[in-house]
C-alpha cells in the first residue's frame, strides 16, 4: 500500500496523518514533507501513525531526524499511535523512550 | 530444500513484494497472527538493509531471499553481494529491530565472492 500523507496546519502547529507503509521506498516522501514543514516555520509537529500498517528503520530514521531538527529550534514532536504492531517497533529500538507517543491526535491549533 | 526462493534487483519498491511473499510463506509454514507480522517486518528490514548496501556501492546484482520451513521453525536467509566491510556499517536501529523480531539472528560473510547473508530464525 502506498503512503498517503495529509497535513493540517494552524500557525506553528501541524498534524501530519500518515496512511499506508513507511519503508525504504516511501520514507523519502515523508522526510520531504516533514522537513518542508519545519523549514516553513512549524515548531510543533504531530505525526499521526494510526493509519500506518508498516514502518521500518528507514521510517524511524526520518522521525528521529525530524525530532532532532525540531529540538534545535525549540520545537516538539508528538507521535500518535495506538497500533500494537507499530508500537512494538518503537519499543524494540528503544525509541519509545525518546519520542512522546500518544494514543490520539489533538487538532492543529488546539 | 527452500520452500520459497526469490531474487530481486535492488530497488526499494521490490522490498514490499518480498515482504508479502515471506508473510505468505510463513503462513503456509503454520505461523499465525503476530508471528507472521514479525516475519514480514524482519524480512522487510533485512531486505531494506541489503538494498541500501547495494545502492551505496552502485551494485545491480540481485538480492536473494530463501524461506525454509522445518521441524525447528521457519528460517529466512537474505543474501547480498556488497563488500563484506560494509556489513559492519549496518544501521544500529535496524539491527536492534531485527534482533528483537526474530528468535535468533546470525550474519555470515564471504570475501570472495563478496557478500553477507543474514539468517533469520523464527520459532
Amino acid at each position: 500500500m502506498e503512503l498517503a500523507l495529509s497535513t493540517q496546519t494552524d500557525g506553528d502547529h501541524s498534524v501530519v496523518a500518515a496512511r499506508g507503509e513507511i519503508d525504504l521506498y516511501s520514507a523519502p516522501g515523508l522526510r520531504e514533507r516533514l522537513r518542508g514543514l519545519v523549514t516553513d516555520g512549524v515548531r510543533h509537529l504531530t505525526v499521526d501513525m494510526n493509519g500506518v500498517e508498516f514502518c521500518d528503520s528507514t521510517g524511524l530514521g526520518v522521525l528521529v531526524g525530524t525530532l532532532k531538527r525540531l529540538r534545535e529550534v525549540g520545537g516538539t514532536l508528538v507521535i500518535v499511535c495506538n497500533q500494537e504492531r507499530i508500537l512494538k517497533i518503537f519499543r524494540l529500538t528503544g525509541l519509545d523512550q525518546i519520542f512522546d507517543i500518544q494514543d490520539t491526535a489533538s487538532p492543529a491549533g488546539s | 530444500m527452500p520452500v520459497v526462493r526469490v531474487s530481486f534487483t535492488p530497488a526499494p519498491a521490490h522490498v514490499r513484494t518480498v515482504r508479502l511473499v515471506a508473510g505468505a510463506a510463513a503462513q503456509q509454514a503454520g505461523l499465525k497472527g503476530e508471528a507472521v507480522d514479525e516475519v514480514r517486518f524482519a524480512v522487510g528490514e533485512a531486505c531494506a538493509q541489503a538494498v541500501a548496501r547495494h545502492q551505496r556501492h552502485g551494485l545491480r546484482d540481485r538480492v536473494r531471499v530463501e524461506c525454509d520451513s522445518n521441524g525447528a521453525g521457519f528460517t529466512v536467509r537474505v543474501s547480498d553481494r556488497a563488500p563484506v566491510d560494509d556489513a559492519a556499517n549496518s544501521d544500529p536501529v535496524a539491527m536492534a529491530l531485527l534482533s528483537g523480531l526474530v528468535s535468533d539472528l546470525r550474519m555470515t560473510s564471504s570475501a570472495d565472492p563478496p557478500g553477507t547473508t543474514v539468517h533469520l530464525y523464527f520459532r
